[in-house]
């Protein structure tokens, strides 16, 4: 099994065991531009992504 | 939060939100807790963030909620209001609403095809609308103060592309506060030195129901894209967007934004090693580095 990440209407896959600023580098999303959650609740850039997880990621910008 | 250097659990940044919005209130005097204020709220997470922190701070805030007629498939402007509508029964909190199509007979979308302004965008359209209305009704209704919930990243993309434009006129009048006078109402923005990630995690740990869709038209938009490129260089150097606005405004605040350096250079003299310019005592920067080189090795 995989971390699956969800940002809007696209999904990642990445491999647990790596943190999550790692993961999000590598499915080149810009971390400063979004905040995770895990079962709705917000999970910092060090959290180790764990067998299984699937983390929420909440766009931050807004504006026009 | 990197640009802090600082960490914090969900009950201390609950708290510290708050604590530092009341310290900018007070550093760039917003407002005092005996004056009126109206929040704009879009039932986004700013303005809905701000209108919970006001509160929560003890100020005397009533919101206004402006129907522009946005639908873009997804019904945009009546989810906004409800969402709107609902922050302000849940916390029994005065909400005035202005219809645009009711008011002024059209919508912002067909207005601004009516007007043919913004190339095409209702954009232009929208904000000479938000800004008029805003006005009005805090003068009608006797405001002291707007307040708006726009947020650092706002602030540094406007910064962003007045300084790429040089828009001198622009950059002169940018500020957490705007001043009453000649009929407008005094405009302040509360939450200007927070991230909008920052303001993201409090709507967020507060349970506060935001609009996350964004607006149908702000697709593509200019606004946008600063914030992206401004994202990128935080990335890489994190603070990097606090730094480009809080020094922005301590240069204004100082009258140093524009103005020509008059004062007299610090005096030159020979530097003692190598005998080119420098105002140092004694030895230049340079002769100090390869001096402190030679220790090392």
């Amino acid at each position: 099994m995989t971390v699956k990440l969800i940002l809007r209407d696209k999904e990642y896959e990445v491999k647990h065991g790596m943190a999550l600023l790692d993961a999000l580098k590598k499915c080149e999303i810009v971390p400063e531009a979004v905040i995770a959650t895990r079962n709705g609740e917000m999970i910092t850039e060090d959290e180790i992504l764990q067998d299984g997880d699937e983390i929420k990621l909440i766009a931050v910008i807004s504006g026009g | 939060m990197r640009q802090h250097r600082l960490a914090l659990c969900k009950e201390h940044f609950l708290a510290w939100i708050p604590e530092q919005t009341e310290r900018f209130i007070k550093k760039y005097r917003m407002f005092t807790p005996d004056e009126k204020i109206l929040v704009a709220v879009s039932g986004g997470k700013d303005s809905l963030s701000l209108w919970d922190i006001l509160i929560r701070l003890g100020y005397q805030a009533d919101g206004l909620y402006l129907a522009l007629g946005i639908d873009g498939g997804i019904n945009y402007s009546d989810k906004s209001y409800q969402l709107s509508e609902k922050f302000a029964q849940a916390h029994h909190l005065k909400l005035h609403v202005v219809d645009i199509e009711k008011e002024y007979g059209h919508s912002i979308p067909v207005l601004s095809q009516i007007s043919h302004r913004g190339y095409g965008k209702p954009c232009a359209v929208c904000g000479l609308t938000k800004r008029h209305e805003m006005n009005r009704i805090a003068r009608d209704l006797g405001y002291d103060v707007l307040a708006t919930g726009h947020n650092l990243d706002d602030e540094a993309a406007v910064l962003f592309g007045n300084t790429l434009n040089w828009s001198v006129d622009y950059l002169l009048r940018q500020g957490p506060v705007l001043p009453a006078g000649d009929g407008l109402a005094r405009k302040v923005k509360p939450l200007c030195r927070f991230y909008e990630r920052e303001m993201t995690a409090y709507a967020i740990a507060r349970g506060i129901e935001y609009i996350y869709e964004e607006c149908p038209f702000a697709e593509g938009s200019q606004q946008i894209y600063y914030k992206e490129a401004l994202n990128q260089l935080e990335n890489a150097r994190p603070g990097a967007k606090m730094t480009f606005y809080v020094r922005f405004l301590d240069a204004k605040m100082k009258g140093n934004l524009f103005v020509e350096n008059t004062a007299p250079r610090a005096s030159l003299h020979a530097c003692s090693s190598c005998g080119q310019p420098t105002s140092a005592d004694g030895l230049c920067s340079f002769c100090r580095m390869i001096e402190k080189a030679k220790v090392v090795s």
